[in-house]
């Protein structure tokens, strides 16, 4: 199969937009249409309601949407997670069941790997699977569970073998989320937002033919769904934008992607405070009058220098992958880095609102933003993988150096855990 | 020079500095560098030569027209950058980075013959800026020059000029008395009235002068501009490659370092294994990188001609000071106790970072000309949409009449 070119692509899909946008037609009436077209989901394969396009032929097609004000297939959340991990590891008749009603946004995804007691160490999760006739009975409890008290569905990592090593006794699993097994309970986060759950689940049930992957092969699965995660964070953090559309929004399909919005997107409005939002550092800095203070200018200058210097590093990382060059240390590190722009960040801000840092809600600066940064921030180092495991991570995969010695060889059930 | 600014090297960038990689490890490793530090002039001049017969390297940066390779700055940056892994001692940061910079920024014209005697190697020329007050704040400068006939006296003293006492000629930076405006003097080596005073430094891979001028006979080759705009871009220009240089040493220090950690055993096993040094590898690996990234976007910048040159040029200067420091310590840290000794080479790298930190303006000064650099582009927005709402209201006011 050759792949169309640029042009080409950007005619195609301008004149189909001209041909079937409709701001007036019903939300999923128009999805549907997104995904008969390929449209919707332009990276994804042509069996299954894509069109195989590489990132820059999809950049294109993005561009196009944004260009018309149309809306695009259903995005926020876990859902392209799931989607993703379906690709690589459903059958088929997991692709049918779900792939459709993903794009649509008629389902939403939850992701049920943390526990209590296996948060960086994934793999020594404790929740279990039992087979009994043609179905898998789950006990066990998950945490730091964005979007469970609204998904339809959760992708659940269990242990189904306790005398195989931690790694090899693990399967994947889709679990439908509204069962009498399964209880959400809100977690509540130091800065007062609630935007993770914790899901108790007794006796639950999943069909056999929801599983994903071989039994014992779970690892690799999550493997999947968090190798994309870690992608996308990447994306967001070198600031990829979704466009302008939303300054032109009319008509019932906008209002009722609105309405899917205030939802979906609800758990997510404090993260741009956790990430210590630099952009306000200058502004506020000059607005208080506290741009005067050296101290306040060596650290903005530190954060600013800092913050340009880690977006130059994705840049270059970028540009290395699009000439087709191995992948540097520079690819690895955006989310330490972030971590260190965050801190920096909530310390200028502290600089610069002194007292006034004490100060929360409508009293603190910026009607709360800014006592939302300082409560926020530490969670940036912590959330997707810990900077301790990050910098295992550089230190082993990057820069090649040995590994720890292990103490969780060995069948599980003899590893010492909490 | 105007383009955009580009986030990797091309094909024939990659291919230059290979070659100069090459020739550096193969004509100067740190036995050689030991030998030449120790000896009087403190570099190699047939090396020098060899440098420019081979690779035309000294004129990398200057226009094909003044008889220079006619290469942007990032190349300039690339051979600094491979300097600075191998600290080989050479009249390049003096004669074709400082004195190169000041030629072009402040006497394109009348600087031609000199920048055509610095490509072809001949001439090693030296920058007299900076003063025994205030790093790069010019205001301070004191040294005068008066006119006359058709030449200049130059009265004054000159800090810390690299390469001072070996250079041919010195470009001076003097306030012309008559106007009390700054400007660029070339002096030769043999005037009346010029001493020259080497410097004891902590770093002898790069060598300090003290200059002074009595009466010394100088001519003139340009002015500095309105507020100093020559002399910013020479500062701009000058600091991008050194950040360049710093990123070329720390990059060398972490690959030792990194190496060593592998060979070294204690309690058993490789010290590399621990996390307590993986950590420290992964953190001082960001700083490098950032700073490298800062380093190059400033010189595809300078390539560019980006308006906010100086703001970048001081983001990456101070960074790159920040970071080569921290690489030098983690460096000897990491060694232990060897790293500390005269025979292992990491003190070569923790004198030229501990001296690059401050030359042309330490981290501080940087950050502070950073946040100055902001400050006038706001003042300037501020303007421009003062102007539009003046412009604005003016309407409303002729609609309303």
């Amino acid at each position: 199969m050759s792949t169309p070119d640029r042009d080409a692509v950007r005619q195609e899909v301008r004149s189909w937009l001209d041909a079937n946008w409709d701001p007036d037609a019903s939300l999923i009436a128009w999805r549907n249409k997104l995904v008969d077209s390929g449209w919707g989901m332009p990276e994804w394969p042509e069996a299954w309601y894509g069109r195989g396009y590489p990132a820059e032929l999809v950049r294109v097609v993005e561009q196009e949407f944004g260009q018309a004000g149309a809306v695009t297939g259903a995005k926020a959340g876990i859902r392209l997670l799931a989607a993703a991990t379906l690709l690589e590891h459903g059958t088929d008749t997991h692709k049918r069941a779900w792939l459709r009603r993903i794009i649509t946004g008629e389902d939403t995804w939850c992701q049920l790997f943390s526990e209590p007691g296996s948060g960086s160490d994934l793999a020594g999760a404790t929740t279990r699977a039992d087979l009994r006739g043609d179905e898998w009975i789950i006990n066990g409890q998950k945490v730091w569970t964005t979007s469970a008290h609204h998904a339809n569905w959760g992708l659940l990592l269990a242990r189904t073998d306790w005398n195989a090593p931690k790694h090899k006794g693990l399967t994947f699993f889709v679990i439908n989320m509204h069962q009498p097994g399964v209880v959400v309970q809100p977690l509540k986060q130091m800065n007062g937002h609630a935007s993770f759950n914790e899901v108790f689940i007794t006796d639950a049930v999943v069909p056999r033919e929801n599983q994903v992957g071989q039994i014992g092969n779970g690892w690799a699965v999550a493997m999947t769904t968090l190798a994309h995660e870690r992608r996308r964070a990447d994306g967001l953090r070198s600031g990829s934008s979704d466009g302008d559309r939303r300054s032109y929004r009319r008509g019932r399909i906008h209002e009722e992607e609105d309405a899917e919005n205030k939802t979906v997107l609800a758990p997510y409005t404090w993260y741009p405070q956790r990430a210590g939002r630099t952009d306000l550092a200058l502004p506020q800095a000059v607005a208080s009058g506290r741009i005067v203070d050296p101290v306040v200018r060596q650290e903005l200058a530190r954060l600013l220098a800092m913050s340009s210097a880690a977006e130059w590093t994705a840049r270059r990382a970028r540009a290395a992958q699009q000439a087709g060059k191995p992948q540097g240390p520079e690819g690895s590190l955006g989310k330490l880095v972030a971590s260190h722009v965050a801190r920096q960040a909530q310390k200028v801000h502290t600089l610069i609102a002194e007292g006034d840092s004490m100060l929360a809600g409508t009293d603190s600066p910026l009607q709360g933003i800014i006592a939302e940064i300082l409560l926020s921030v530490p969670a940036v180092s912590i959330a997707g993988g810990t900077d301790e495991i990050q910098r295992n991570i550089i230190a082993e995969r990057v820069l090649d150096m040995p590994k720890e010695p292990r103490f969780d060889e060995g069948p599980f059930r003899d590893i010492p855990r909490n | 020079m105007s383009g955009t600014v580009t986030f990797a090297h091309t094909e024939e960038q990659a291919l230059f500095r290979d070659s100069l990689r090459k020739f550096l490890d193969t004509t100067s490793p740190t036995t050689r560098v030991r030998q030449v530090m120790e000896s009087e002039s403190g570099f190699d001049a047939q090396l020098w030569k060899r440098m420019a017969d081979e690779l035309a390297l000294p004129g990398i940066g200057i226009a094909e027209a003044e008889g220079g390779a006619g290469f942007g700055w990032t190349e300039v940056c690339i051979a600094m950058e491979e300097f600075g892994r191998t600290l080989c001692p050479s009249p390049f940061m003096a004669s074709s980075v400082l004195s190169m910079a000041a030629l072009a920024s402040m006497a394109p014209k009348t600087g031609a013959a000199l920048l055509s005697s610095i490509a072809s190697g001949e001439r090693h020329c030296a920058l007299a800026a900076q003063e025994l007050q205030g790093q790069w704040d010019f205001d301070a400068w004191q040294c005068t020059a008066t006119q006359q006939g058709e030449g200049w006296r130059l009265d004054g003293v000159k800090h810390l000029v690299v390469d001072g006492a070996q250079a041919q000629t010195l470009l001076v930076v003097a306030r012309q008395s008559d106007r009390r405006t700054l400007a660029l003097f070339e002096v030769e080596a043999d005037a009346e009235g010029l001493v020259r005073r080497p410097l004891k430094v902590i770093d002898s891979t790069r060598r300090l002068a003290l200059v002074s001028l009595t009466g010394a006979a100088a001519l003139l080759l340009g002015p500095a501009g309105e507020h100093h705009s020559g002399l910013e871009r020479t500062l701009d220009l000058a600091s991008i490659a050194l950040a360049n240089e710093m990123v070329g040493g720390m990059t060398r220090l972490f690959a030792d370092t990194l190496a060593y950690t592998r060979l070294r055993v204690q309690f058993g096993r490789n010290i590399a294994s621990f996390q307590a040094i993986k950590h420290r590898m992964a953190e001082l690996l960001i700083q490098v990188e950032l700073a490298r990234s800062a380093a190059h976007y400033a010189a595809s910048a300078a390539d560019a001609g980006m308006d906010n040159l100086s703001y970048l040029a001081s983001l990456a200067k101070s960074l790159a000071s920040d970071a080569y420091l921290l690489a030098a310590q983690e460096a000897i840290q990491l060694h232990g106790g060897i790293g500390f000794t005269w025979d292992n080479d990491t003190h070569l790298w923790f004198k030229r970072a501990k001296s690059s930190e401050v030359f042309l303006g330490t981290p501080v000064w940087h950050r502070e000309r950073m946040i100055r650099a902001l400050e006038k582009s706001v003042e300037k927005s501020v303007e421009k949409s003062g102007e539009r709402a003046g412009e604005r209201s003016g309407e409303r006011s002729g609609a309303n009449a």
